[in-house]
C-alpha cells in the first residue's frame, strides 16, 4: 500500500475521532456550566475545555475572555483553530477525497454527506442552544457511523490497522488530555482539598468519554475519584482507556507486522507503553503521582506517533 | 445555418426507430415523475461525489456538471458504423505518430508540412527515435463526434492526450439502471461496464520487455485539486490499481518504483492523467512540482511505459486534424469512413483572407486549445467580441484554425418547459492494446442545456446524457 494511502488512513481515522472528542467535550462543559454558581466553585470550565483541546495558548492570542460563546466558537466553527471540529471535517473529507480508492463507499458517504450538511452550518453558526446541541449530536453521530461503517465493511488489512491505529492513537491522547487538566478533582479523598462540589466535575469527566454508565456498571458504587481514574487510565474493559487503546494499538501493529513479515521500531514502543499500563495499580500511580504518569504517558504516545509515521508513513 | 438534425424525429412527424420505445415511454411517464427522478440523480451525483473543478473559479471548487436523464439512443447499425470508422481514425492517428518519431515518410511525401511538426510545442524531440512497445502511443482516445445528419459521422477534435470524461459515462449508465429500471426492460441496451477491464488488459499487454509476468500498473494523478480528480480516483478503484502522485513515486537506475508502507515496489505502466509538460521536471518544466524527476530517462531506458505515450499531442493538434483525411489514405490506402469538418487553417493566407471576412458565421478555434476555452463562435458573438477576436487573429494567425457553425444535431432533453431538443456530440473511447483495438459501446454524449447553445464543454455549462447503443 501507497505510504500516503496509509498516512491519509491514519489522520483520517484520528481527524475524525478528534471531532467526536471535541464535540462530547463542548457538551459536557455545557451541562456543568449550566449548573449553579455554588455547584461548581470558582474554576472556569471553559478554560479548562480548552485546555484539554490544548488549544488554549492559540485562543488567547485572539480572545480576551474563555467564555461560553467565545470558547464553543473557537472549538467547533473557528477557521484559523487548526484542531477546530469544522477544520477536523474539513481534512477529514480532503484526506477521504485524496485515498477514496482505499475507503469503502460506506465511509466515503459518510465523510461526504457530514461535509456537505456542515456546510451550511459553518456559514450561518447556530444560533440557539438548540441548534448546537443539534450540531454536537451530529459530530458524534458522524464518528459513530464513521466508525462502523469502517468496521463492517472494511477488509481486514493494512488500510484498515492504519485507520484503526489513528483511532486509538488519537483516542489515548484525548483521554490523557482530560486527565491531565482535571487530575487534581481524581486524588483520593486524605490528599485533595476539594469538596462534595467535585461530584460535578467528576461527572463532567465521565461524560466526556461517554463512560458515566459504564462506570456504574464497573464498580457498582457511588462516584469515587480514584475509581474514575482506575476506569479511565487501567480499565481494560473500558473502550476509552489508556489500557485499552493501548491493548489495541499493540494488535494492529502486530497484524502489520504479521502481514509485512517484520516487526520494527513501533511494536517494540507501543508493547513498552502496554506492559507498563499492565503492571500497573492505581496505588502505585497515585504513590508516583498522578500527573507525572499522565504527563509522561502523553509524551510516550505522541512519540509511538512519530515512530509509526517514520517506519510506515513517509 | 440550416436546420439541425433531430436523432428523435423526423420532419413530418415520424419518429426513428431507435426511439420508438423511449417515446411511447415518455407519453406514459407523467413530467413530475421525471423531474423527481432528475432531482434523485442530482443528489446521487452529490452524495458519489462525482464532481468536478472550474479553473479560475473560487466560489466553488467541487461543481457537478448537470445530467440530463432522457438517454441518447443509436442503433446498432449506426454504431457498427461508427465502431469502424474510430478503429481507422485511431489506427491511422498511432501510424502517424509512430513515422513522426522516426522514419518521417509523410513529411517527405509532402502530404503534411515539416513546420507544422518541427515548430510545434507539442512536438517532443525527446521522442525521436524513442521505441515503444507495440507501436502504440495512443492508448486511450477520445473521439469527439457530431452528427449534422442520418448518414455520416464527423469528427470534431481527436483526442490524444488524457481524453476524461469516461468516468461519467460508466456513472451515468449506473445512475440510469438505478433510477429507470423499467425503461431498460423495454430496451436491449448493450452494457458498458466491461470498459475497466478492457482498459487494464489494454495497459498490461503494453508493459516494457523488463517488466514481470504480472506487470504492475498505477494511475498517475496530478491530486485532489484537478478538475477530473474525481475520475482519477473512480478508474483506479474500478482498475484496482494504485492511484499515485509524482511524490509516491521515485526514478533508481532507471526504474520507477512507488513508496509503499512495506519499502519500495516497482511500477511497469504508468496510467498518467498528467500532462507532457509535468511529468519530469528533469526533461520538461523545471518547476513542476507534480512530476517525478528522472522518469523520462527510465523511458527512454525502455523500463516504463507511458500511456498515452509522449508526444501524443502532435496528432491531436488542431491544425493537424485538417489533414487527418489524407493522414488516413496515406497509412491505411483507405477512404476514411468519418469526415472530417472542413477546416480553414489561419496560418494560410488565402484561407485567412476568408476567415477574415466571414468571421460572424465561423467557429475560430485555438490551435492548441481545449475545453472550450479561447474560441470565438461567430454567430452567437458580439460585434466587439468579434473585432477583438479579429485582432488577436491578425497578430498570431498560425494560432489559430476555423470552421463552419454546424448545426449539431439535436435529442430530446428535459428542459424548464418540459422536453425540448438540445444540441448533443459524442465522444467514444477507443482502446488499444498490443493485439487489438476495442471500443466499449457507447461513449460520453454532452448536451448544452441553454437553449440554441452549441457549446457542450462541461467547464462552459454543458451536461450529459447516458447513451444508448441497441443490442439488435
Amino acid at each position: 500500500m501507497l505510504s500516503r494511502t496509509a498516512e491519509n488512513l491514519y489522520w483520517l481515522a484520528r481527524y475524525v475521532e478528534r471531532a467526536e472528542y471535541l464535540a462530547r467535550t463542548i457538551d459536557a462543559t455545557l451541562r456543568v456550566t449550566a449548573l449553579p454558581a455554588a455547584y461548581i466553585g470558582k474554576t472556569n470550565e471553559w478554560d479548562s475545555a480548552l485546555l484539554t483541546a490544548g488549544v488554549a495558548a492559540s485562543f488567547y492570542q485572539q480572545y480576551e475572555e474563555a467564555n461560553e460563546r467565545n470558547v464553543v466558537d473557537y472549538l467547533s466553527f473557528s477557521a484559523d483553530n487548526p484542531s477546530s471540529i469544522r477544520n477536523c471535517i474539513e481534512a477529514a473529507r480532503l484526506n477521504s477525497r485524496s485515498v477514496r480508492t482505499a475507503l469503502t463507499s460506506e465511509m466515503w458517504d459518510t465523510i461526504n454527506s457530514a461535509w456537505i450538511e456542515l456546510q451550511e452550518v459553518w456559514s450561518r453558526g447556530t444560533s440557539t442552544r438548540e441548534d448546537l446541541a443539534k450540531f454536537l449530536r451530529f459530530v458524534q453521530e458522524t464518528s459513530l457511523r464513521f466508525d462502523g461503517s469502517a468496521y463492517r465493511t472494511m477488509l481486514r488489512n493494512d488500510a484498515y490497522w492504519f485507520s484503526r491505529m489513528g483511532l486509538h492513537l488519537e483516542r489515548a491522547d484525548n483521554t490523557a488530555r482530560i486527565l491531565d487538566v482535571k487530575y487534581h478533582v481524581l486524588l483520593p479523598e486524605e490528599e485533595h482539598v476539594g469538596g462534595p462540589l467535585d461530584f460535578y466535575q467528576w461527572t463532567s469527566i465521565l461524560r466526556s468519554v461517554s463512560a458515566l454508565t459504564a462506570y456504574h456498571w464497573v464498580y457498582r458504587e457511588t462516584l469515587k475519584p480514584w475509581l474514575i481514574a482506575d476506569l479511565l487510565i487501567l480499565n481494560d474493559s473500558l473502550p476509552r482507556s489508556l489500557a485499552s487503546c493501548y491493548g489495541n494499538l499493540v494488535r494492529n501493529l502486530d497484524q502489520i507486522g504479521v502481514a509485512y513479515g517484520r516487526q520494527g521500531p513501533a511494536q517494540r514502543h507501543a508493547r513498552g507503553i502496554r506492559n507498563r499500563l499492565e503492571h500497573s495499580n492505581m496505588n502505585d500511580i497515585f504513590q508516583h503521582g498522578v500527573h507525572e504518569f499522565i504527563q509522561e504517558f502523553i509524551s510516550d504516545n505522541s512519540r509511538l506517533g512519530e515512530i509509526i509515521t517514520k517506519q510506515y508513513l513517509i | 445555418m440550416a436546420v439541425a438534425f433531430d436523432e428523435m424525429n423526423i420532419p413530418g412527424g415520424d419518429l426513428r426507430p431507435a426511439y420508438q420505445e423511449l417515446a411511447r415511454w415518455l407519453k406514459e411517464t407523467p413530467p413530475e415523475a421525471l423531474e423527481y427522478r432528475r432531482q434523485e440523480a442530482e443528489l446521487l451525483f452529490r452524495r458519489i461525489g462525482i464532481t468536478f473543478a472550474v479553473y479560475g473559479d473560487s466560489e466553488s471548487t467541487e461543481r457537478l456538471i448537470p445530467f440530463d436523464v432522457i438517454p441518447r439512443i443509436m442503433s446498432g447499425k449506426e454504431w457498427s458504423l461508427l465502431e469502424k470508422g474510430l478503429k481507422q481514425r485511431v489506427r491511422a492517428l498511432n501510424m502517424f505518430l509512430r513515422d513522426i518519431y522516426h522514419g518521417r515518410d509523410i513529411l517527405r511525401a509532402e502530404i503534411v508540412p515539416d513546420d507544422l511538426i518541427f515548430q510545434n510545442p507539442v512536438f517532443r524531440p525527446e521522442m525521436n527515435g524513442q521505441q515503444v512497445p507495440h507501436d502504440v502511443y495512443v492508448h486511450i482516445a477520445g473521439i469527439d463526434i457530431v452528427r449534422v445528419d442520418s448518414e455520416d459521422f464527423i469528427v470534431l477534435e481527436d483526442n490524444a492526450r488524457t481524453p476524461s470524461g469516461v468516468s461519467y459515462m460508466l456513472e451515468n449508465r449506473e445512475i440510469m439502471m438505478r433510477l429507470f429500471p423499467d425503461l431498460f426492460a423495454r430496451h436491449r441496451v448493450a452494457p458498458v461496464e466491461r470498459y475497466p477491464d478492457e482498459l487494464l488488459s489494454a495497459l498490461r499487454s503494453v508493459a516494457p520487455q523488463s517488466a514481470s509476468g504480472e506487470p504492475t500498473v498505477a494511475l498517475l494523478t496530478p491530486g485532489v485539486y484537478n478538475s477530473a480528480y474525481y475520475e482519477h480516483s473512480f478508474l483506479a478503484d474500478k482498475l484496482g490499481i494504485e492511484l499515485v502522485e509524482g511524490r509516491d513515486l521515485i526514478v533508481k537506475n532507471n526504474e520507477v518504483f512507488m513508496r509503499t508502507t512495506e519499502g519500495v515496489k516497482r511500477v511497469d505502466v504508468i496510467y498518467r492523467r498528467v500532462d507532457d509538460d509535468y511529468l519530469d521536471p528533469l526533461t520538461f518544466r523545471p518547476d513542476s512540482a507534480l512530476g517525478v524527476p528522472g522518469l523520462m530517462s527510465a523511458y527512454a531506458a525502455g523500463n516504463i511505459t507511458l500511456a498515452n505515450a509522449v508526444g501524443t499531442g502532435i496528432a491531436d493538434d488542431k491544425a493537424i486534424y485538417s489533414y487527418m483525411p489524407d493522414i488516413v489514405k496515406f497509412y491505411l490506402g483507405e477512404e476514411p469512413i468519418l469526415k472530417n469538418v472542413q477546416t480553414w487553417r489561419c496560418r494560410e493566407p488565402k484561407d485567412l483572407a476568408y476567415v477574415l471576412d466571414n468571421l460572424s458565421e465561423l467557429v475560430v478555434k485555438e490551435v492548441h486549445g481545449s475545453g472550450g476555452y479561447g474560441m470565438l463562435i461567430g454567430p452567437a458573438a458580439t460585434k466587439a467580441t468579434i473585432e477583438a477576436f479579429r485582432e488577436k487573429l491578425k497578430r498570431e494567425p498560425e494560432g489559430f484554425i476555423a470552421q463552419p457553425t454546424l448545426a449539431l444535431s439535436t435529442c430530446p432533453t428535459c428542459t424548464a418547459s418540459g422536453l425540448a431538443p438540445r444540441h448533443v456530440d459524442l465522444r467514444p473511447f477507443v482502446l488499444t492494446g498490443s493485439k487489438s483495438t476495442t471500443i466499449v459501446p457507447g461513449g460520453l454524449t454532452r448536451v448544452a442545456l441553454k437553449e440554441g447553445s452549441l457549446v457542450v464543454n462541461s467547464s462552459q455549462g454543458g451536461g450529459t446524457k447516458d447513451t444508448w447503443i441497441l443490442d439488435e
